[in-house]
């Protein structure tokens, strides 16, 4: 069910880590066939660490959007492989759904739903925040 | 020509409005097969945001139906553009499309290069450049303001997280490492204690690791000069490289390829100096 107050849908980023065999092939497939059935609009790329490194800019797009899910690894990861690409996310519109760690389905589930389970680390302090532009500068 | 330096082909799976969208299982099968190929989608059509543009080569697919495909490609801009009518094609054939509009444009083949090198934590780095200072391959650098940064993610060495077992913070994460914290895995208190015993390497090796190796090297010219013994010199080393291999998970692959030990003290100086300059800034 679409949110009630018109809130356009998160944005959707899926990392396939393709070059790595860290993530359970089930749990990659089971969530990406889904995402697909979906009919949503979505970003799929193999390697978001080689978009990280490559400081792509759809990364600069998808931080600055609304919101966005990613459905990658670890959280803490996420977040700086976002912010050494110079493309900070906000951790308050920011879901990130670990492959690593969730079952197809729960993965599935949280990627699709319409409302945002934001869970991004907080940042240590005000000072540190500006420190993690600094690097992308 | 270094990673950042590459703009690869964006690829763009069109759904949308004068478009006849793929069945799922047809759209599941081609975004499998292209990501298998290393390849980014961008999937339009239906709800949802999506960050297509930029002013990398494109390739929009899609099942346009002649003439409306080619005018598609007529309100595009600069020319980097292509379109595809994909109709009728498998997941095979449309990859196939795909990688021949990559040769044709020239860009970058996906998988060339594995995406591995340490990415910082800020929240819990101190910027004490033990990273810098350690980093034999110019990986880390600092900004103008002495803030350690990665700089060169291309020269890391695949599977080799060592950076990560000098970080007495545990700042430094591999996202592809097989285990936490360093696969980006909340850190807790007795992974901090954990860290700092498995690899507080100076301490294994009796003293800080480069001085060990000027130690060893002098030693090694010295035997040289009196017995030329290669094989005893050798056997050292690989004492040593083995040390190193099972206290900070380094591939045994990493190690063999390093350089002599005269030229790890001589790129050791090189980091050691640009930490020291970067502490200095931070200093003033």
């Amino acid at each position: 069910m679409p949110p009630a107050d018109n809130t356009p849908a998160p944005g959707i980023l899926y990392c396939h880590c393709t070059y790595a065999q860290i993530i359970d092939p089930a749990v990659k497939a089971g969530v990406l066939r889904r995402l697909c059935d979906s009919g949503r609009s979505f970003e799929a790329v193999a390697d978001l660490c080689e978009l990280s490194a490559r400081r792509d800019p759809a990364l600069a797009r998808l931080a600055r959007g609304p919101g966005v899910k990613i459905a990658a690894c670890y959280p803490r990861a996420v977040k700086w492989l976002f912010a050494s690409a110079g493309s900070p996310l906000d951790p308050g519109a920011t879901e990130v759904v670990n492959l690593r760690e969730l079952p197809e389905d729960a993965a599935a589930a949280r990627l699709l739903a319409d409302d945002l389970q934001t869970n991004l680390p907080p940042d240590k302090s005000s000072a540190a925040a500006t420190s993690t532009s600094s690097p992308a500068s | 020509m270094s990673i950042r330096d590459q703009k690869p082909l964006r690829v763009v799976l069109y759904e949308g409005r004068d478009s006849t969208p793929l069945e799922g299982e047809q759209r599941f099968a081609a975004v499998s097969r292209l990501l298998q190929q290393g390849f980014a989608i961008t999937r339009v059509g239906g709800a949802g945001r999506t960050a297509p543009a930029d002013d990398s080569a494109a390739l929009v697919l899609g099942r346009f139906g002649g003439e409306k495909a080619a005018d598609f490609s007529a309100g595009t801009s600069n020319g980097q553009v292509r379109v595809r009518d994909i109709t009728g094609l498998d997941a095979e054939q449309v990859a196939a499309e795909v990688e021949a509009a990559r040769s044709e444009r020239q860009a970058p083949a996906p998988g060339a290069w594995k995406p591995w090198f340490p990415v910082i934590d800020y929240d819990r780095c101190t910027n004490c450049m033990q990273c810098l200072s350690f980093c034999l391959f110019g990986v880390y650098g600092a900004d103008d303001e002495g803030h350690i940064q990665v700089q060169n993610q291309d020269n890391c060495k695949t599977n080799c997280p060592a950076c990560s077992r000098v970080c007495p913070e545990a700042a430094i994460m591999f996202p592809k490492y097989k285990a936490g914290p360093i696969n980006g895995d909340v850190v807790k208190d007795s992974d901090l204690q954990r860290e700092k015993m498995k690899i507080d390497i100076s301490a294994l090796l009796g003293g800080d690791i480069y001085s060990m190796l000027r130690q060893r090297s002098e030693r090694a010219q010295s035997r040289f000069s009196k017995e030329r013994d290669s094989d005893k010199a050798l056997n050292e080393r690989q004492k040593c490289l083995t040390k190193l291999a099972q206290a900070g998970d380094i591939p045994a692959e990493v190690l063999m390829s390093l350089p002599t030990p005269d030229e790890i003290l001589r790129r050791a100086g090189e980091a050691r100096a640009k930490a020291q300059a970067a502490l200095a800034v931070q200093q003033r």
